[in-house]
């Protein structure tokens, strides 16, 4: 069985984002990217399924600028096979890459997709499940385990107060929670040898789908900031605070 | 940690870390010799990542090195077009006349403010470009050594965690070989101090001193920004003995790089040199820039200031000393990226022709140089830093400035320093507290929202990589002699005093390290050592740094 | 216009997160609910205060809000409404981008507040930044945050219920088991209100005076990463930059100074309070209420007070 992972780069998870002073949006130029956190964890996923002999290749795929292919190389220094990077704007939309990847899907016939639940930079979380929907398959969201046998694929999902139990026939679309696994560095000598891992470069427009947004950016702005409120003395009179004006208990 | 379990790669050259020396070097290496395979490592998480310097770079030796550096898109973007040589009161600010006079060294024209960082980026395409192989995220933390040669060094470990066991993500490090290793970690690298150990490198030099600077970027409005500004001061608020300035540069897109330079050899055990920093932007002639801007990065980074005088034996078996790691710091100037270049080009020469010889040792390194003009540079202002060292600012300026003037740089004799910093430090009880200002959250702020700007992190779960070697020492000399004066230099609020009143203790917040390694020139007993932490750890200094 | 709210329950109890989904929704015009589950979860969801019809879907097949057969049958209603919304939770999050990518939708995730029938304020890059986005698609499907919209109250209305029958289910999924976390306490990342100590609380045995007050709560307990490092509490208490990001609708900080890396992970708490002897530290910039005085006389008092 494939697995085919794709990842995103992004800003990388320890730089603190700043709005540029247009507002036109966060201030990625010169800034670190790295592969989203979630992605990591999808790639350790399908990995860790190839060393279990339960996959037999791990493709990643990205969908967007030229850098991203640093982002490939890095995921296949985790242990991914080989790589497919769409050339595209930056950040596409999850609607777009859905739709990029069900191309890519159609090629390569995987038997599992395993994604990120999430990107960090646009918070979309919904890539994975609007790929299920497209191409009508089974969907193990926010995935806390992930266990493959006899033709299905039993996802413990990450649900508000506990844990849902899901049975998905294959082939299938997974999203990785934090609590999935935790990933492996690419050591020095897998970064070495990641550079002649084949990297195959496709361009959007060659995909035949619209990838026409259906967003636009009005503007981004930094959160207002707290304000100090007040200091009360006694125990009591916070107690009516909390009760009567922030009716938080 | 079985060495038998490291993988090991052999390459003609390996250089140990990604700033100018070291990219300079790698370059020349290729363009001099295309079929030399050469790897570089970097601790940082990116090239430029660990990066910090003001700075007002001289072009001089980037054009010898690619003299087209404009057509390939160098971002040497802000050339300078004012400076302003300020002597500062509490109050009020004098400007010092015709400065290319009485202080040529201090004088700019022709030289670009810059992002050094964006610079190593943009150097590091270059070399890439060349067929160098980089590898960001991987610190040297062993220097390899057989039978007295040096052949190469390994990398950290990685997932061991804080109490020394292999981690379930351990993944041993790796063992980089070369006929060659430059060693281009900055200013007090940590291998570098076992290599000049090792072969007693230091032998009959003056010992090594240092600075440090704390620098801060800003964002200020458009009708504020005036590009090309550059702007140093000296004076208030340092006493006479104490050897300081701050900077200011307008450059690239409303920004502004401020910072502050304080010799590391003062003696006031309660001078706190963020505070400094943060003080010296109340003052009118530098709060009238950054008022009504915000603050976006923060960074702090030693700096040498020995001079030719403290310069060591330049090479040994099986390599070489390049940039800062060797002290070519040019030092009235505060500028070190030229001189950087020019000996990471100079030693590439050097290994060039000790490859063709099959030489042990790439000797005519230290011949090279000295036919320099980095040579010829650091002889001409080699007396200008201890002088101040030994009278004081005020006299040392007079003498500077004679020195400049009539003398040329050419006085036939040469000043000494006779201390290393850390000794210079006096008991609590001798010193006076200074009252610096509480932050106001706008134009000051306090440590720890500063460390938040340089985006700095470690992996948790690993050893301390601040290794205190005698414990019980800190509590006798750090405490109850000096007040732990580290809790006052560290610039990243690594060293916090617990338990103040009942049972003082030292409690280290290595995750906040930004990889200045002053404490490692600093702590008094010589008892702090600063060690690699697990690769990628430490600042990731944005654009504009 | 009118737009349909998909209404998560659990155990046949409305969520009250689903509640803020409703206000949001009356923002556009008439709001129309679709429950699955039991005829008494269609009762309860009628007499929500603007709700103007509810829609049961009673099949077994959609009671346990799976989203292949739950993003069909949406897809089937999707023809009456011009809006689609459900609450920011595991199970919007997983239903309605499904059914906008079958609808050809770009979804808009979090959204914190409406500006108008196309315009939408929405946190990214962890709540760092709130971008405003406009949406050219004809039809809009929206999560949102309950921290943003108070809850529609539960009384006041009383809608007509209408029965929806199944739709062809896509077949490639299963439901096997939930796992409701047994702990008494909440899970610190989506717990209603957390107690969180740092240095202050001295030593690993007094921390524990927090868990009483946790207790009369039904509070999760953080820490700061001073109280980690000393060893009172392992690291997956710990709140902030490196640890976990809260967002409670009450945090009670007890002796922790409020560094910015703390803040960072809990400065979108909708209530703050800080309790610390310190009058300067600066938890007391972001807190809406604070004490200055010793959190141990405080904390007993307060778990008394409460009880
Ligand atoms: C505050 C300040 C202001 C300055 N202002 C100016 C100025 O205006 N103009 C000017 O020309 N110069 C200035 N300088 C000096 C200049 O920045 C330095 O001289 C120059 O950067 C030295 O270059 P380098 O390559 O030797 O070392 P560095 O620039 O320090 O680079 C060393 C690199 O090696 C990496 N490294 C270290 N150890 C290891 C290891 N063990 N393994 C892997 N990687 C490692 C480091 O992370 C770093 O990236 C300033 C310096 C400071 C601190
Ligand atoms: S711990 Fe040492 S090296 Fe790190 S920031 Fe502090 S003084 Fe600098």
């Amino acid at each position: 069985m494939k697995i085919v992972v794709p990842i995103k780069r992004v800003v990388d998870y320890n730089i603190k984002p700043r709005v540029k002073p247009d507002g036109s949006g966060v201030e990625t130029t010169g800034v670190k990217m790295s592969m989203n956190p979630f992605d990591e964890i999808a790639v350790e996923e399908a990995v860790r399924l190839k060393e279990k002999g339960v996959a037999t290749e791990v493709v990643v795929v990205s969908v967007g600028v030229q850098q991203a292919q640093d982002t490939l190389r890095t995921a296949m220094a985790m242990g991914a096979d080989r790589a497919v990077l769409v050339l595209s704007e930056e950040s596409p939309e999850p609607l777009a890459v859905a739709k990029v990847l069900k191309v890519i899907v159609a090629k390569e016939d995987p038997g599992l997709v395993i994604l990120g639940k999430q990107a960090i930079d646009d918070d979309m979380n919904a890539t994975g499940q609007m790929l299920a929907g497209l191409l009508g398959w089974g969907q193990g969201t926010f995935a806390g385990n992930v266990e493959v046998a006899d033709g299905k694929v039993k996802v413990s999902r990450e649900i508000d107060g506990g844990t849902e139990d899901v049975s998905l026939v294959l082939p299938a679309i997974v999203t990785a929670d934090l609590r999935l696994n935790e990933p492996r560095y690419a050591s020095l000598p897998n970064i070495m040898k990641a550079k002649k891992k084949p990297l195959e470069t496709l361009n959007v427009a060659d995909l035949g789908v619209d990838t026409t947004r259906r967003l636009t950016i009005v503007s981004v702005a930094e959160p207002a900031e707290r304000k100090a409120g007040i200091k009360v003395e006694t125990v009591s009179e916070l107690v009516e605070k909390l009760r009567n004006e922030a009716k938080v208990i | 940690m079985s060495e038998a379990e490291r993988e090991s790669m052999s390459f003609d050259v390996v250089i140990v870390g990604g700033g100018p020396a070291g990219l300079a070097a790698a370059i020349r290496l290729r363009q001099l010799s295309p079929q030399t395979s050469v790897c570089l490592i970097e601790k940082g998480s990116e090239i430029g990542a660990h990066i910090v310097s003001g700075a007002v770079i001289e072009p001089r030796a980037l054009s010898e090195l690619l003299p087209d550096w404009k057509e390939r898109g160098a971002p040497l973007n802000t050339p300078v077009a004012t400076e302003d040589m300020l002597f500062l009161t509490e109050t009020r600010s004098f400007r010092v006349p015709a400065l290319d006079k009485f202080m040529p060294h201090m004088a700019n024209h022709g030289n670009y403010i810059v992002s050094l960082g964006e610079v190593c980026r943009w150097l590091a395409s270059q070399a890439e470009e060349l067929g160098v192989e980089i590898y960001p995220g991987f610190a040297a933390s062993e220097v390899l050594i057989e039978n007295n040669r040096v052949v190469g060094v390994a990398t950290g470990d990685m997932g061991i965690t804080r109490d020394g066991k292999q981690g379930p993500n351990y993944q041993p490090g790796m063992e980089l070989r070369a006929t060659y290793t430059l060693f281009a970690e900055g200013c007090r690298g940590s291998l570098t101090k076992q290599v000049m150990q090792h072969y007693d490198l230091r032998k009959g030099v003056d010992p090594q001193t240092y600075g440090l600077g704390i620098k801060e970027v800003w964002e200020v409005p458009p009708e504020k920004h005036r590009p090309g500004l550059v702007q140093h001061s000296f004076g208030w608020p340092m006493d006479d003995n104490t050897y300081g300035g701050a900077w200011l540069y307008h450059f690239g897109e409303n920004l502004v790089s401020y910072g502050f330079v304080i010799g590391l050899d003062y003696s006031n055990t309660w001078l706190s040199p963020f505070d400094e920093m943060q003080r010296v932007k109340q003052h009118p002639a530098f709060r009238k820039h950054l008022e009504g801007g915000r603050r976006i990065s923060y960074g702090a980074r030693a700096l040498s200031e020995g001079g030719l005088q403290a310069i060591p034996r330049l090479t040994f078996p099986g390599g070489a000393l390049t940039g800062d790691s060797a002290g070519f710091l040019n030092v009235p100037k505060i500028k070190g990226t030229h001189t950087a270049m020019k000996s990471g080009m100079l030693a590439a020469e050097a290994l060039v022709d000790a490859m063709s010889t099959e030489r042990v040792e790439p000797a005519s390194y230290v011949q090279l140089i000295k036919e320099s003009w980095l040579w010829d540079e650091l002889k001409s202002v080699r007396n200008i830093r201890p002088a101040f060292a030994r009278f004081g600012m005020k006299k040392g300026a007079v003498y500077s400035a004679i020195d400049a003037m009539l003398l040329k740089g050419r006085a036939p004799w040469t000043l000494h320093f006779r201390h290393q910093d850390n000794e210079e430090l006096l008991a609590a009880s001798l010193c006076e507290k200074p009252a610096y200002p509480k932050p106001d959250g706008k134009l000051t702020f306090d440590r720890l929202s500063s460390v938040f700007l340089s985006n700095t992190n470690h992996e948790e779960d690993q050893p301390v990589h601040l290794r205190v070697k005698n414990q019980g020492l800190w509590r006798t000399v750090n405490w109850d002699v000096f007040h732990s004066p580290e809790s006052r230099y560290c610039p990243a609020g690594v060293y916090e005093v617990v338990n103040e009143t009942s049972e003082p203790a030292l409690h280290i917040n290595a995750q906040n390290c930004v990889h200045c390694k002053t404490c490692d020139i600093k702590d008094p007993a010589q008892n702090i050592d600063w060690t690699v932490p697990e690769g990628s750890g430490g600042p990731n200094y944005p654009a504009g740094m | 216009m009118t737009a349909l709210v998909l209404l998560d329950h659990e155990d046949g109890r409305i969520k009250q997160a689903a509640l803020s989904a409703v206000t949001a929704a009356t923002q556009f015009g008439d709001v129309h609910v679709l429950v699955t589950g039991e005829r008494s979860v269609a009762e309860t969801a009628a007499k929500i205060s603007g709700v103007t019809k509810v829609l049961h879907a009673a099949d077994a097949l959609y009671a346990h809000e799976m989203a292949e057969p739950l993003a069909a049958l949406l897809v089937s209603l999707a023809g009456s409404y011009d809006q689609i919304l459900a609450s920011a939770s595991a199970v919007g999050k997983n239903v309605l981008p499904r059914a906008a990518a079958l609808l050809d939708v770009q979804p808009v995730p979090d959204v914190v507040r409406i500006v108008d029938a196309d315009t939408f304020v929405r946190p990214i890059y962890a709540g760092n930044a709130l971008a405003t986005v406009k949406s050219s698609d004809s039809k809009k499907i929206l999560t949102v945050r309950s921290s943003a919209f108070d809850a529609a109250p539960a009384e006041g209305g009383s809608a007509a219920i209408e029965e929806v029958a199944a739709v062809e289910n896509p077949n490639v999924s299963e439901f096997v088991a939930v796992h409701l976390s047994a702990s008494e306490r909440p899970e610190l990342d989506s717990a209603r209100v957390v107690v969180s100590g740092g240095r202050g609380l001295l030593s690993e045995e007094k921390f524990r005076i927090l868990e009483p007050l946790a207790d009369t709560l039904g509070a999760a307990i953080g820490a700061s990463r001073a109280a980690v490092d000393s060893g009172f509490v392992s690291n997956e208490y710990q709140v902030g930059q490196t640890g976990k990001i809260v967002a409670p609708e009450l945090y009670i900080a007890f002796g922790i100074s409020g560094a910015i890396q703390h803040l960072a992970g809990m400065k979108d708490s909708r209530v703050i309070v800080a309790v610390n002897k310190d009058p300067e530290a600066p938890i007391f910039q972001v807190a809406d209420y604070g004490i200055v005085g010793d959190l141990f006389e405080i904390v007993p008092e307060l778990t008394e007070k409460l009880k």
